[in-house]
Parts: structure tokens; sequence; C-alpha cells
């Protein structure tokens, strides 16, 4: 897989702090990316380096295989900060051009696809109503088809399903889901971290502006699993216990068990039957990214302490 | 540039059909008209006679006040302060002192008397005084009256005149303070109109976040040019559609006034003070338009459309990195707009003396320094180019102020473009000035 973006060993001081240090990563044409990290990690520092509006003290963005261009290279991405912005008084329609134009397109193109956009999303009617009179979730929509109208190859969307009811949340899901499809890059910056495991292929995660991981969803949980098992069985009754496997959690038939790492699933299973047990599921407990997320985040703050 | 321009449209499409827009431009000629047609009317209308009784209590000066355009002056009996107003009169004068002297004069009234019956008054007081003592010093009544007979009939013919080259222009002093008076205030007021337009703008940008949508896809350099330059067209259409209306308006005006006179020429009797005070009203437009014609507009309005663009250049970048750097809290908009705010403050009052006194270091200096040249600059050039002014001042001022507003634009446009995505507290006037010369 080709990537689009390669980050090598971006720096970015503030008068204080080190915002970014030291980060690296890439990301493949038509993936969809995770970049995690608590307040303040640094993330949004990122984000607007690889937008170009700041640019790095040290380290390189290729953008396509070549050097950043921060002339040509913005109207190939589209991004949607966290904050949304939008001009309150102006009306939709002129404000979805007035973006779009800045994005290089012609008046023409702009308002083409904002109409195969707006027909598709079903916001037609509200081409004439003004900005100030849309609700959370409408302008969010909205600030949606501005991101992606001009098709960019590399989308970056700072929370996009913040003020989103489910419903219109899957849609944009869908969207995204599309877009990637047809090959745009996808950035997906957030803290919900069940939508991550949900959408992103790859991840991220930053803290206090350095890499702490970087990987497929499936490998880091695969990286990060504890041997940990559910089993339901009956009778509940309490299990005799072994030095081979810990049960961390009893809930009438549900066990939550912990095995050695030698120790074969098909012995726990063994176990269990020569206990006299009837097993009606049984599955492995791969940790959340969430629980990934927390643990890693507070392993450096002790480090740092 | 291409960006600039689509910003410079938005900026200019929305702001011109903005509803306060479109109203202060019509307004602001109608009403301007209406003022300047009403104090015409006004002063050709206005001479109401004020009837004044005289009590002297000296006896120096019975029967010698007399009748004015403004007052009419009569020697009541028995007319004292309780009852002058039921007799009839306005104001009454009463004259302390004994049959040698005049100790003091007082004039009580009920509504203000206007100044010119002060003026009435107090200059035939002087008059008989003067001629009393002339008399008791030996000089004849004939002699008297002969001397004033002199000077009365035929007062001196003072005028005064400008020389250009062999050229002599009649000094049309007060043309010229209006005209200063005007354009400086005229810049002032859209100095601080349009530069916190400019501020307002850009702290919208930065509270809505679009700022940070829109410096993803241009340069913040190029959104800060955008607005600037977008107003600026503004003001400029304001200022020219100013200018149309009130030509048209005026000579509107000044057609129909004179048309209507006119077309009745032979009003009957019950109609002549009427007709002669119509006379009077379109007789005063004339003398004013004529009086307007002697001025040289074509250079004024140049040199004005060249001022309040500098200056509005000058002012407004400063006014965008204000805006940029200002958080939620409009109290702390107001305490770093104070050293913008000054110095054009400041220049209108240097251009009050130097309306007075065109060629003063004051004036002098404060037309070249781009600080203050756009308001003071304007103050002095309706006194004459090159007679009072200079060409190589005109020409040192205009460079400088380029520069000035060159120098304004670069610094602000840094602290700009980090200001506008700095959340959180308000910068210190150090870093700021750090930003200025710091990298990239």
């Amino acid at each position: 897989m080709n990537s689009l973006l390669d980050i090598q060993h971006l720096k970015k001081q503030f008068a204080s702090h080190l915002a970014v240090d030291d980060i690296s990563f890439s990301l493949g044409k038509g993936s969809i990316f995770g970049l995690l990290g608590p307040n303040g990690a640094g993330k949004t520092t990122l984000i607007r380096m690889i937008t170009g509006i700041f640019y790095p003290d040290a380290g390189n963005i290729l953008f396509n295989g070549k050097a950043y261009n921060p002339e040509k290279d913005p109207s190939n991405i589209g991004y949607m900060p966290e904050e949304r912005g939008l001009y309150k008084k102006m009306k939709v329609g002129e404000q979805i051009l007035y973006l779009a134009q800045l994005k290089g397109l012609s008046k023409k193109e702009a308002f083409d696809k904002s109409r195969y956009w707006f027909e598709k999303l079903e916001m037609t009617e509200w081409w004439h109503k003004k900005v100030e009179d849309l609700s959370k979730g409408m302008s969010q929509k909205l600030q949606f088809v501005a991101t992606i109208m001009h098709e960019p190859d590399l989308i970056i969307l700072d929370e996009p399903f913040s003020g989103l009811d489910p419903l219109n949340a899957e849609i944009i899901k869908q969207e995204i889901f599309e877009l990637a499809k047809k090959g745009a890059s996808i950035i997906f910056s957030t803290h919900r971290m069940e939508q991550v495991e949900e959408i992103c292929d790859h991840i991220v995660l930053i803290n206090q502006g350095k890499k702490i991981l970087d990987g497929s969803v499936s490998e880091i949980k695969q990286q990060f699993k504890k041997n940990t098992f559910l089993i339901e069985a009956l009778p509940d009754n309490a299990l005799f216990p072994s030095e081979q496997f810990q049960v961390l959690n009893q809930k009438s038939n549900r066990w939550e068990i912990r095995c050695q790492p030698d120790m074969k699933t098909n012995d726990l299973l063994q176990y269990f039957m020569n206990q006299g047990k009837q097993i009606h599921a049984f599955r492995e407990l791969l940790p959340s990214l969430n629980e990934i997320f927390i643990q890693l985040v507070d392993k450096q703050k002790e480090k740092s302490n | 540039m291409n960006k600039i321009r689509i910003i410079f449209i938005r900026e200019y499409t929305t702001r011109v059909r903005n509803k306060t827009f479109l109203l202060s431009t019509f307004l602001f000629p109608l009403i301007f008209i209406l003022f300047f047609v009403g104090s015409a009317y006004l002063s050709a209308n206005s001479i109401s006679k004020s009837k004044v009784a005289i009590k002297d209590e000296t006896g120096l000066y019975v029967n010698k006040l007399k009748s004015k355009e403004t007052v009419e002056i009569e020697y009541p009996e028995n007319v004292s302060l309780s009852n002058y107003r039921s007799i009839g009169y306005d104001a009454l004068l009463i004259i302390y002192g004994n049959e040698n002297k005049a100790d003091s004069v007082r004039l009580f009234s009920e509504k203000q008397t206007g100044l010119a019956v002060d003026e009435a008054i107090n200059s035939q007081l002087t008059r008989i005084d003067e001629d009393r003592i002339l008399q008791q010093k030996g000089v004849s009544t004939v002699m008297l009256d002969s001397i004033r007979k002199a000077t009365e009939g035929s007062p001196i013919n003072y005028r005064s005149y400008k020389q250009s080259g062999t050229e002599l222009k009649e000094d049309n002093k007060s043309l010229s303070y209006g005209i200063a008076f005007g354009s400086g205030l005229l810049i002032y007021i859209t100095l601080f109109v349009y530069g916190a337009a400019v501020m307002r703008g850009v702290m919208e940008e930065k509270m809505n976040r679009i700022a940070e949508v829109i410096v993803s896809s241009v340069k913040p350099f190029q959104l800060m040019m955008g607005k600037i330059t977008g107003i600026a067209a503004v003001g400029l259409t304001q200022l020219l559609l100013w200018i149309l209306l009130i030509t048209i308006l005026s000579t509107g005006a000044s057609f129909f006034l004179g048309a209507e006179n006119l077309a009745e020429p032979g009003v009957m009797s019950g109609g002549i003070n009427a007709m002669n005070q119509q006379n009077e009203l379109a007789m005063k437009m004339l003398s004013i338009k004529a009086n307007m014609m002697q001025a040289n507009w074509a250079l004024i309005i140049g040199c004005f459309l060249f001022y309040f663009l500098g200056g509005y250049l000058f002012y407004a970048s400063l006014f965008a990195a204000i805006g940029s750097v200002v958080n939620e809290d409009p109290q702390e908009a107001q305490s770093l707009m104070l050293p913008v705010t000054m110095p054009i403050i400041f220049a209108f009052i240097i251009m009050t003396s130097a309306i007075e006194n065109p060629t003063g270091p004051m004036a002098v200096w404060g037309s070249m320094i781009p600080f203050t040249s756009p308001i003071v600059m304007m103050a002095r050039i309706p006194s004459g180019i090159p007679e009072t002014v200079a060409y190589w001042e005109i020409g040192l001022s205009m460079l400088l102020l380029i520069g000035g507003f060159l120098f304004t634009t670069w610094m602000s446009g840094r602290i700009y473009r980090t200001g506008i995505l700095m959340y959180g507290k308000k910068p210190s006037w150090k870093t700021m000035m750090k930003w200025v010369v710091g990298g990239r």
C-alpha cells in the first residue's frame, strides 16, 4: 500500500513546552487512521502542521511522496476542526460555495458539487437558510460537506460525531467509509474509543507530544491481550482453584479467567469439564482500546512524575 | 492573489447588502441636504425681532438706542421687572447708575435672547458712551455727526486675497475652514468606523473558529488582506455614493427652490413678504453654491480619497492585529485598542489647530507623520496647494503614509497569523513583539 502522508521526526516547540516531540508515522492511501491522545497531547498541533497552518521546527512532512508544499497541498486536504466554524450570518449555500472556492474549486464546480452533496445528505432545503438558524447537528453536517466537497486525498476529522444524533452519525459514518473506499485517506481524531474500534484500521496514540503507540487496531489488541477469557457454564457453584489460572471475576454462571501464559485454552476448557460443568460459551477477552489508552497514559504519567 | 479576491468578494458583498450599510449610505446625504437647506431656510427666515423695553436710570441713553434688524427698542414709562412682559415686551434692559455714568447694564428676559440682540445693544451703548465723552471733551455735535456719517455710510471694504504667481484669488477663509474641518472629521469618523469593522470581523472569525477552517486553505495574511481590502472597498463605495448623492440632491434642491421662486413673479401685495423670503432663500443657496465653486474640488476629493484610503490601510491592519489577539472578552479589546485610538484622537486635536494655522510646526509635523497625517493633512490642503502646502510636503506625506501602511501591514500580519489561532490568555505586548520579530 502506497502511503499518502509520511510524517518524519516532526517537532514543534512553543514558548514554554514541546508540543510535538519527534513524531513519525505514515498513512496509507484509503486507510482510516485514528489519531488518539488525551487533551493537550499535541494532536491539534500535529494536525495544524499537516494542514499547513503551522510550520514544523524540525522534521519532514511528505505528501504523496514529495515534500509538503504549503501553496498547493492544502487544496488537497479537507480539515474539520473540533471547534466548528461557520459564518453565522451567511446563508448556507453562499457559505458552502465560498469555502469550496477557497479550496480552489471554480464557482461552477463548487455549485455542482454542493448540489450533489446536498441532495445526497438531504440538505437541499437548507440552501437559503442562514447558518445561525441551523441546529447544532445540521451545522455539523454542513461542516462535513464543506470539508469533503473538493474531494481531497486527505481528510482530517476532529471529533466528527460530537453533537450528532445516532441517525446522522450513522449517515456520516457511512460516508466516511465510502470516501475511504474511493481512495481518500482519513485521519480521525477523537476521544471516543468505541468509535475508533469501529471505524479505524490503524491508530497512533500520542501523549505529551510523544508517540506511544502505533499499529493496526487488531495488532494492538493482540499485543495488549492478557490471556483473559470468558466462560459461561453451569452449574454456577464455585470452581476448585488452580495454579494455572486465576479467576478474576465470577457473576453467577460467567467466569472471567486469566490464564498463565503457558496454559492452552483447551486445557482450560478441559479443566472446566473435569469439574463437571456444562460449557455454554467461551471467548477470549481482548482489551478495549479504552483500557489500553488509559493504561498507557497512566503509565506515562507515573513515569514523568 | 486569487484567494484574496475570493475573500475580498465575500467581505464586500455581505457588507454592501447589509441593511445598516444601505440605510447609512442613503440616509446620510438626505440628512446632510436637509440640514443644509434647513439652515439656509432658517437664516433667511430668522429675522424675528425681539421687543426690548429700556429703563434708563441714568437718563444718559434716553432715545439714543435705536431699533435694529434684530431688536425693536422702546422706552415705555413705568416699566419694571414685574410688568414688562404683561405690557408686551420680550425683554427689559435696565441701565443702573447716576447722571454722570452708567455702572452696570442688565438685560432681563424670560426666553433667551439671541447673540444678535446682545451685539446690537452692546455696540450701541459703546457708541453712545464714546459720543458723550467726545462731546464732553469739546467735540461739537455737528462734527460728531459728520464723523459718524463718514464711517457708517461707507464702511471700509475689507477683503483678503490669495496670491498664486501673478494671479489673485479671493480668499474664502470660511469655505476652506469648512472643507478642512469637514474632511478631517469625516476621515476621523471613517477611521474609527471601518477600523472597528475590521476588528469586529477578525474577532468574529476567531470566536466562530472559522479562522481555523479558512487558514487551512489560505494563508492568514491572505485572509487578513482580503478582509481589509474588502472593507476598504465598502468604505470607498459609501464615500463615492455620498459624494454623488449629495451633488445630485443639492443641485436638485437649489434648482427646485430657484424655479419655484421664478414661477411666481406676480404675487400680489399680500404675498410680497413671502416672495421676498423665497427670494432670499434662493439667493442664499446661490451664494453658498457660488462660494462652494471657488474650491478646487477635484484636488480636494482626490486628496481626500487618497488620505482616507491611506489612513484606513495604515490603521486597519493594526485593528486586525488587535482583533486577532482578543478572546471572548470585549473588555480586552478596549484596553488593547487604546494605543491605536489615541493617535487618531490626537490627530483630531492637531487638526483643529491646523485649520487655524496651517503652516505652524504642529500642523506641518502632524501632516507628515503617518499616524496623524491622514487627518491633519486634510485640514491643511483646503487652504491651498501649493501656496500653503508645498508640493514636496504633499509628496513626502503621501510617501510616508504608503511606507507606514506597508510597515503596519507587515507587522500586523505577523501578530495576526499567530493570534488568530491562539486561545486562552491574552498575550502581553512583549509576547506580541516576539511574534513580530520572531522567526517563521
